[in-house]
């Protein structure tokens, strides 16, 4: 009897999973592959580039889809975690046979990724991540819309003077993404005339960071910048609340979400400065005011969080870029799509997108040159700072 | 000078509740002999339910900490009764690869629940510190460390003064000898989970609100205990709370003045150290073979 049950059960649910390809596949859609993560030590920020992608492929489906036919987007989580991103990626390409992908949020699983691209020779657009390594390594299939640390830190060049800042000291996530900004931080405050003093780390799921700022607090720098995502930044304020730092900090890498750290940490938040590379609560003072502003009252009417706005861009301006480039190449393939995305020039909500060559001669990937904003949190508001 | 004496304060905070969570664990290690992978989840589920009563619905922060307690004893005593008591004198292999199932099943359960974004907690806290001269601490760390040592000193109390104490160390000692005595086994193994499991959320619903809370929370939390439990010797109560004390100790030095990249690879090198010169631990108590 229950052999027979068992029987029963195991053909049943090899036919149910036989036939989801087929529902899948039953009606003709571009797919493109959305690799993010929704999980893990930094699924605030991979959630929200994901509505925005959910956005724009809702927005371009309203629209009548790209080349007649429906966007699909295929949603996969990396779980915070570099060889998540490479499983997701290869199940992306390999089950879902998408032509195109998006990710995959931090600089160390967009690396991980990257081999992946080159052996099965599929373009992907690079929505957050900002290490140099990035661009330059000499990979043709990645094109990256957000700015590398260096145009970030050559873009905050001209605000030293606003600052006033004498020394500076660095507290940084310990990946690719935050050894790298600091590096180019360094390296531009150095050549700006400014003292470099301490560069301390932390790893990505640390939650106890008293140590490191015990031996900040100990230094004579005035400014004290920080590279790391929203749920480190929120405990880096906190206890350097509680320890009384003295420094002025200023966060980088555009993935600090502000109304998350005036939410969760509350009036520790208050003094801080925020680079970002798209200020919502200003749309209008975006290079694209139209855009911006139509996408921001998107986001609010689906009852996304507001705070998610700084980061749910991302997935817009990359799924938009994806099918500006599909329409021009004609047609879903991987080269196609390749081709196109040198050529296509998309009126952002960051910015204009368009692509300049980096990287090795013959090899080169696309790079973006997107625009780039500081804020301040006053008083549990947001502000742009007076100088 | 004042460098050294933060990082001193920060030890001694960090390492109440690092005690906390070695102490539970190192009771379910040393008493039943479970490789215990639920630890760093019932550290998540205390931090969650702290979350649920005080944010969601809104009770008082104090009430809310006790609740929490509750709870963990109780799913505690529920994963023992369930999941353990079937598979008494399995093989050890076995009773690993369910709690590992285990693990996998309550860390998914919270991510479905709660999100994987992260939540935080208010205290009723004052936001400015307790500034002591050159150095400071936050009074819900201060809070927190209260806390802790009383939870400590209980626990050795329930161990050592109570009837139930004996019989765990009998337990403890040689399992078949003190069921022939009259120790009713069953019993002192749901209640050892229970207490261990306790102690792991009353760790969480401590340090949720200091920290953030999230569905993988548990896992960091999870190594450090078994990192404690090894270095203090299995089933070692007073072992589990030095060895609390010791690792925070190294991580704070370590971090201030070797490097911070490095601070949680410290506490494993320590572990090596140790036990290439200690091999059962720096407090290992001898324990009846056969």
């Amino acid at each position: 009897m229950s052999h027979w049950i068992k029987a029963v059960a195991l053909t049943l649910s090899a036919v149910a999973l036989a036939a989801v390809p087929q529902i899948a596949s039953a009606q003709e859609t571009i797919k493109i592959g959305v690799n993010q993560p929704l999980t893990g030590a930094v699924a605030a920020s991979g959630n929200y580039v994901t509505n925005g992608a959910r956005i724009a492929a809702d927005e371009l489906n309203a629209n009548g889809g790209i080349l007649g036919q429906q966007v699909e987007l295929i949603i996969e989580d990396n779980k915070s975690n570099p060889t998540e991103a490479v499983a997701a990626a290869e199940k992306l390409i390999v089950r879902d046979e998408v032509p195109v992908m998006m990710g995959a949020w931090s600089s160390t699983y967009t690396l991980a990724v990257m081999p992946k691209l080159m052996e099965y020779e599929i373009p992907m657009v690079v929505e957050t991540s900002s290490s140099g390594k990035i661009t330059t390594q000499g990979n043709p299939w990645v094109f990256r819309i957000s700015p590398t640390s260096e145009m970030e830190a050559k873009a905050f060049a001209d605000k030293i003077d606003d600052f006033g800042i004498k020394k500076a000291d660095f507290l940084a996530v310990n990946n690719d993404w935050g050894l790298g900004a600091s590096d180019e931080f360094r390296t531009m405050l150095k050549e700006n005339g400014v003292e470099v003093g301490m560069v301390e780390t932390m790893s990505a799921d640390a939650q106890d960071l008293s140590a490191q700022l015990s031996k900040l607090k100990a230094s004579d720098a005035d400014t004290l910048f920080v590279t790391t995502a929203v749920e480190q930044l929120t405990l880096v304020l906190k206890q350097a609340k509680s320890l009384g730092l003295p420094q002025t900090i200023i966060t980088t890498g555009g993935s600090q979400s502000p109304d998350q750290l005036i939410d969760q940490a509350g009036a520790a938040a208050d003094g801080s400065y925020h680079l970002l590379f798209f200020a919502p609560w200003f749309p209008e003072a975006a290079p694209n005011p139209e855009v911006a502003v139509q996408f921001v009252d998107k986001w609010k009417e689906r009852g996304y969080n507001f705070a998610g706005l700084t980061e749910g861009f991302r997935g817009y301006d990359g799924i938009m870029t994806i099918a500006a480039a599909i329409e021009k190449a004609g047609e879903a393939e991987p080269e196609a799509i390749r081709e196109a995305l040198w050529d296509v020039k998309v009126e952002g909500v960051n910015g204009d997108i368009s692509f300049i060559k980096q990287g090795p001669e013959g090899m080169e990937s696309g790079q973006n040159v997107p625009a780039v904003y500081v804020v301040k949190i006053e008083n549990g508001e947001i502000i742009q700072p007076s100088f | 000078m004042d460098q050294l004496l933060q990082h001193l304060l920060n030890t001694l905070i960090l390492g109440g509740t690092y005690a906390l969570l070695g102490i539970g664990l190192t009771l379910i290690f040393g008493i039943m002999k479970v490789v215990n992978f639920t630890h760093g989840e019932l550290y998540a589920f205390g931090a969650y339910m702290m979350f649920f009563f005080a944010m969601v619905l809104g009770l008082d922060f104090f009430a809310t900490l006790v609740i929490a307690v509750i709870l963990g004893v109780a799913l505690g005593a529920l994963i023992e009764i369930t999941l353990l008591r079937p598979l008494r004198g399995a093989n050890i292999d076995t009773t690993m690869l369910v709690m590992i199932g285990a693990w996998i099943v309550m860390q998914n359960t919270e991510q479905l629940v709660w999100s994987g974004i992260a939540k935080s907690i208010n205290t009723p806290f004052p936001v400015e510190p307790l500034v002591l001269g050159p150095v400071s601490v936050s009074w819900v760390r201060v809070f927190v460390f209260v806390v802790a040592v009383l939870l400590i000193l209980g626990a050795q109390l329930l161990i050592h003064r109570t009837k139930l104490g004996k019989a765990m160390r009998a337990t403890f000692q040689d399992r078949d000898t003190a069921a022939l005595m009259g120790v009713n086994i069953n019993f002192v193994y749901t209640a050892t989970f229970a207490l261990g499991s306790g102690l792991a959320a009353a760790a969480g619903a401590l340090l949720g609100p200091v920290f953030v809370v999230t569905p993988t929370m548990g896992n960091l939390a999870a190594l450090k205990a078994f990192a404690i439990v090894i270095l203090g010797g299995l089933g070692n109560i007073k072992g589990a709370t030095i060895g609390g004390f010791i690792l925070a100790f190294v991580e704070e030095m370590g971090a201030g003045y070797v490097s911070s990249g490095y601070r949680d690879a410290m506490g494993f090198l320590l572990i090596i150290i140790v036990l290439l010169f200690k091999p059962t631990g720096l407090f290992a108590r001898a324990e009846r073979i056969g």
